[in-house]
């Protein structure tokens, strides 16, 4: 039905475009237009098509509803103010209704589901009908409103931008519902785990009892080995990415030959390219032995999957993210600040390093930044690579693990939805969405104080 | 540090010119790529004196400035060719460091460009790089000293701490040419200076290079006649990358000897 209704809408909204034009084209012949023909046809076209789409999502909402309202009233009005069966007594109405429900049917049910498939098909129709008629509407309506004055450019103009403000209202709208609702599960986790022994609790094992005779685990959920987890990996990542990538970008902006840059950048590129999983099985089967071999001929202690490990490979990683945009940067610093300097004598690394990476800093702060956020929010390697246990150690030879690893771990598997367990992952992603807005603001604070001075 | 020592070691075997010039070019030419930019110019420029050069856009006015501290080098497909010695010492010798020349060379470009940096760091930069001050005090007294003889001194004063590129176009150009006489440089080359300026910050350009004179050798590209005549001693006219012909100010604008000259400088073309 709903294929049915966009290809009536497709076919009502070309029919419009073309007629309207037309229209609009044969008016030119005698007089001079305010818009262009295709003005007037692509005006029309969206006279059609934007009622059309409101009307069936507003329609299919509000119908949906009404035939659920209805049908469980058919089949017994009080599961309406039954919560718990309410749901399920629905899905089997529906399930019924398309022909998959048991045979041995109970008369109620019948009636439920005769009701839903009488009512479904109705309001599709219904749905249908008023949509068709709006769009039919609004066609004659654009056909009627051709003149020489109607201003269609200047309408249309009006249309694109409020379509442009609805897709970022949208974009704004999920965001804040997100964040909303990760902060309404994150109270309920703490209405059953104090915040103080969240945040300053130094032992993690999320393991809680399912059944109230079960022995054991009651479950603790301090996240510090978990923060420190992250930091620890997130550090070792940039002292890794930072140096090589910002370098690789000053060689490839400054020095390289045009040819090798053209070859060079795009292999770094791919490197962002390449799945993470790979990486990890990377880091798992060829890094940590190799470290775990280093380590222990060197006579240390290292964890088969160690902290280091994961923090090289990640390191390897996010090098692109550093390089590809310090480039971008540096390349963008005007060639006439270059030249004053070389014009005061200075060498091509005294200008680089007291006149190009000056003004470049606020891109390469970015840079460094959106790095960073990818390595905190890394999950795959670190699962592969650093393990799982809940370590509270800054050793980089052992394994630990972090918030976004625990998240998955959490969360993998049957869960009791309301139990702390599954509720600490919305805790913890909140944690995790709290530090990488902090470093967004932190990298938006250093970026406006030097974009000041530097422009 | 002096820069009365020689750039080079040994002495160069190049003859002393028959004019006593600071800068004196012989043949010199000009490839970018296959094009030839610069063709067979020799002139001699005079010490403590300002040299205009004019001509038609495209005939190789810049090209034949940036020769002189070698700022040609940054340019990959840029071909030099002949001689081009100041104090008589060639300048593409291959044991010449040119970051010592720059530095004797010293530079103001088309548009200001003072690095993004305070006012005083700008100034300063020169002098740090060549190691020319011994302690905070001295290269205050440099920095202030620059932004005196660039008479922009009593207008940032206040706020040598602020940034360079927050001025206005006029003080900016003024600021690159105190960071450019921080360095005590022998010869500034100036490429159309006061191109970017409105025609009160261009007279105050126009004055301080008067008063610069008594202690550089300037040379100036410009594309206003009247600006030739007012600053300078001597002027040398390009034509489609020849020297078409050079001398004093005087002569070259009461009384040309070549046709291209006249036709220029009364605004027959170009
Ligand atoms: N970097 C370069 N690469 C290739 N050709 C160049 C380059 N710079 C200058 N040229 C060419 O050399 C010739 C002389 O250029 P130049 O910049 O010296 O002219 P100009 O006299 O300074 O002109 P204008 O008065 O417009 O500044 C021009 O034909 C120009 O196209
Ligand atoms: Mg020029």
């Amino acid at each position: 039905m709903t294929g049915f209704y966009y290809a009536l809408m497709v076919a009502l909204a070309l029919g419009a475009y073309f007629l309207v034009r037309g229209r609009a084209a044969a008016l030119a012949n005698g007089q001079t237009l305010h818009s262009r023909p295709s003005y007037h046809g692509l005006l029309a076209a969206a006279q059609v098509i934007l009622p059309m789409i409101l009307i069936h999502f507003a329609g299919s909402v509000l119908a949906a509803r009404f035939v659920e309202h209805q049908a469980l009233v058919a089949m017994d009005p009080a599961l309406l103010t039954d919560e718990l069966r309410r749901g399920a007594a629905f899905r089997e109405i529906r399930e019924f209704a398309i022909g998959r429900g048991a045979a041995n049917a109970t008369q109620a049910l019948q009636a439920g589901a005769a009701m839903y498939a009488y009512l479904s098909a109705l309001t599709n129709w219904a749905v249908l009908g008023l949509g068709l008629a709006v769009g039919i509407a609004m066609a004659l309506f654009s056909l009627r409103s051709i003149s020489g004055e109607f201003r269609a450019r200047n309408r249309f103009e009006q249309v694109v931008r409020y379509l442009l403000m609805a897709c970022a209202t949208v974009a704004v709208i999920t965001t804040i519902g997100i964040v909303f609702s990760v902060l309404f599960e994150t109270f309920r986790f703490f209405q059953k785990v104090s915040p103080i022994d969240f945040l300053f609790g130094t032992h993690w094992s999320p393991q809680t009892a399912i059944r109230a005779d079960q022995v054991g685990s009651s479950g603790s959920f301090g996240m510090v080995p978990l923060l420190v987890g992250t930091l620890l990996i997130s550090t070792i990542a940039i002292l890794v990415a930072g140096p090589i990538g910002l370098f690789a970008a000053i060689y490839m902006a400054e020095y390289a030959s045009p040819k090798f840059r053209a070859w060079a950048k795009p292999i770094l590129e791919i490197l962002a390219g390449i799945p993470t999983v790979v990486l990890g099985f990377f880091a798992a089967l060829t890094v940590a032995p190799l470290i775990r071999e280093v380590g222990t001929s060197l006579g240390l202690s290292v964890a088969s999957e160690s902290a280091l490990a994961a923090g090289l490979v990640m390191g390897i990683m996010i090098v692109p993210f550093v390089s590809s945009l310090s480039d971008d940067v540096i390349t963008a610093v005007p060639q006439s600040l270059r030249d004053g300097s070389f014009g005061m004598g200075a060498t091509r690394s005294e200008t680089i390093k007291k006149v190009v990476l000056p003004a470049a800093l606020p891109g390469i702060v970015s840079a460094f930044m959106l790095a960073i956020s990818r390595a905190v929010g890394e999950t795959m390697i670190v699962v592969m690579a650093a393990g799982l246990a809940a370590n509270l150690s800054f050793n980089p030879l052992d394994a630990v693990t972090t918030f976004t690893v625990q998240i998955k771990t959490i969360l993998v598997g049957d869960q009791e939805f309301d139990s702390a367990k599954t509720l600490a992952a919305f805790a913890l992603g909140f944690v995790l969405f709290f530090f990488t807005l902090t470093l967004n603001v932190i990298a938006l604070a250093i970026v406006r104080k030097y974009r000041e001075q530097y422009d | 540090m002096s820069f009365a020592s020689p750039m080079i070691q040994e002495p160069a075997s190049v003859p002393e010119p028959a004019v006593a010039a600071k800068v004196a070019a012989r043949n010199v030419n000009v490839h970018y790529a296959e094009k030839h930019a610069l063709k067979d110019v020799s002139v001699d420029i005079p010490a403590r004196a300002v040299t205009s050069f004019i001509g038609p856009s495209g005939c190789g006015k810049s090209t034949f400035l940036r020769c002189i501290n070698r700022m040609n080098d940054t340019i990959p497909i840029c071909r030099v060719t002949g001689e081009i010695t100041i104090d008589g010492k060639d300048i593409y010798d291959s044991r010449l460091d040119v970051v010592l020349l720059r530095a004797r060379v010293g530079m103001v470009f088309q548009k200001p460009n003072p690095f993004p940096k305070s006012i005083y760091e700008n100034v300063a930069y020169g002098p740090r790089l060549h190691g020319m001050a011994r302690n905070k005090t001295e290269l205050d007294e440099i920095v202030v000293n620059s932004l005196k003889r660039a008479s922009l001194f009593e207008e940032v004063k206040d706020r040598l701490q602020e940034s360079g590129t927050g001025l206005s176009g006029g003080q900016q150009q003024r600021l690159c040419i105190a960071r450019a006489i921080a360095v005590s440089p022998e010869v500034i080359l100036m490429d159309e200076p006061c191109s970017a300026l409105d025609p009160i910050a261009t007279a105050k350009i126009e004055e301080l290079i008067d008063e610069l004179r008594s202690n550089f050798t300037i040379v100036i590209v410009t594309h206003s006649m009247q600006q030739a005549a007012r600053v300078s001693q001597r002027t040398a006219f390009f034509h489609l990358g020849s020297l078409v012909e050079e001398g004093s100010t005087e002569q070259i604008f009461t009384n040309p000897k070549d046709k291209r000259t006249q036709d220029y400088i009364t605004g027959r073309f170009g």
